[in-house]
């Protein structure tokens, strides 16, 4: 069973990374990128992934409003906030969304963490 | 941008540079938080690079005369003067906003050339570090200062500057309880400098992505 990741990053270079790691760790997986806010809920209108990475640090509404309003729309959907600003404040609101948090720079292992413990949860919301 | 000194990026390189500062300020505020005990909001919306003679006209623009500056001086592969500017108006307000706002005008000014030296020092330390352990280099950093003056004196420390020098400019957004303070970062390097940069983002880039940077 393969999966689509969604990764927004107003960084070109944070989405090539993000992409590198998921190159190596699950091949087969579709992939789309956004570079902010807007772009990620058109693409959550025509519904195309099952999980998303999401940057906090972006230009116009930030990564956890945006998680905010994936989760609204998907309640079961694996996601995380990934960010270098790992405040009290910033980790309680995350959680309180529903989403994981990721430290930047995001490395293979991280991903892969965050990514494992995703499917698990995909397959139970289908089972 | 119009600035020449564009040119000597690419459009990737100066993506990568400004996702460096951005980690760099998100630790900035990690760490920031510790002392001010309240969620600090930093955020670094672009980078520009441009001449010196661009950094003080867009400062003089923007800013009257009276400026802050927190000026620690980077030394390794990169070697050039890294400044956190404020208006002068805010520094008080910065000082103010980590302190809680609580503590009487005098006992304010007192504590501003600490508090200003220990944020810049956070923050310059946090961005210059950042980029140097991600290019996998090291840099050497001298104690922070405070300075007074106007972007003309901040752009022209001695020793003399080259003519060649760059700036990689930075607006910075800063608030901490409901004070919202904006400043800026610059980092001034000469053109070996710029150039020795150059190279290690494209390794880092080529590391980071898998591919050949173009």
């Amino acid at each position: 069973m393969t999966y689509k990741l969604l990764i927004v990053d107003d960084s070109k270079l944070a989405r090539m990374a993000a992409a590198k790691a998921m190159k190596a760790l699950y091949p087969d997986w579709g992939r789309v990128e956004a570079s902010n806010a807007d772009e990620a809920l058109a693409l959550a209108q025509e519904g195309t992934f099952d999980v998303a990475l999401v940057d906090f640090n972006m230009p116009g509404r930030d990564g956890l409003q945006l998680a905010a309003d994936l989760r609204e729309r998907n309640p079961s959907m694996p996601l995380a906030v990934v960010s270098a600003n790992h405040q009290d404040e910033i980790l309680a609101r995350a959680k309180a969304i529903g989403a994981a948090f990721l430290h930047k720079p995001l490395t293979e292992q991280i991903l892969g963490t965050f990514l494992e413990g995703a499917i698990r949860q995909l397959k139970s919301a289908k089972s | 941008m119009t600035d020449e000194t564009a040119e000597l990026l690419t459009e990737l390189q100066i993506d990568a540079l400004t996702e460096l500062v951005n980690i760099g300020v998100s630790r900035a505020a990690t760490s920031l938080r510790e002392l001010v005990r309240a969620q600090v909001h930093l955020s670094v919306p672009s980078v520009r690079l441009v001449s010196r003679a661009g950094a003080i006209q867009i400062l003089s623009e923007r800013e009257i005369n009276n400026l802050v500056a927190v000026h620690q001086v980077f030394e390794g592969d990169i070697t050039g003067r890294a400044l956190l500017i404020f208006p002068e108006k805010k520094s008080l307000e910065l000082v103010r906003a980590i302190t809680g706002g609580e503590l009487p005008l005098e006992d304010i000014i007192e504590l501003e050339q600490e508090a200003l030296a220990e944020t810049g020092n956070i923050l310059l330390n946090s961005c210059l570090a950042t980029i140097a352990n991600m290019l996998h280099r090291s840099l050497k950093m001298s104690l922070p200062e405070v300075l007074r003056g106007d972007a003309r004196t901040f752009f022209s420390l001695a020793p003399p500057p080259e003519a060649g020098d760059v700036v990689m400019f930075l607006y910075i957004n800063f608030a901490v309880r409901e004070r919202d303070i904006h400043g800026y970062i610059a980092m001034i390097m000469d053109l070996p400098s710029l150039t020795a940069l150059k190279h290690l983002l494209v390794e880092f880039i080529a590391r980071t992505t898998g591919e050949l940077a173009p």
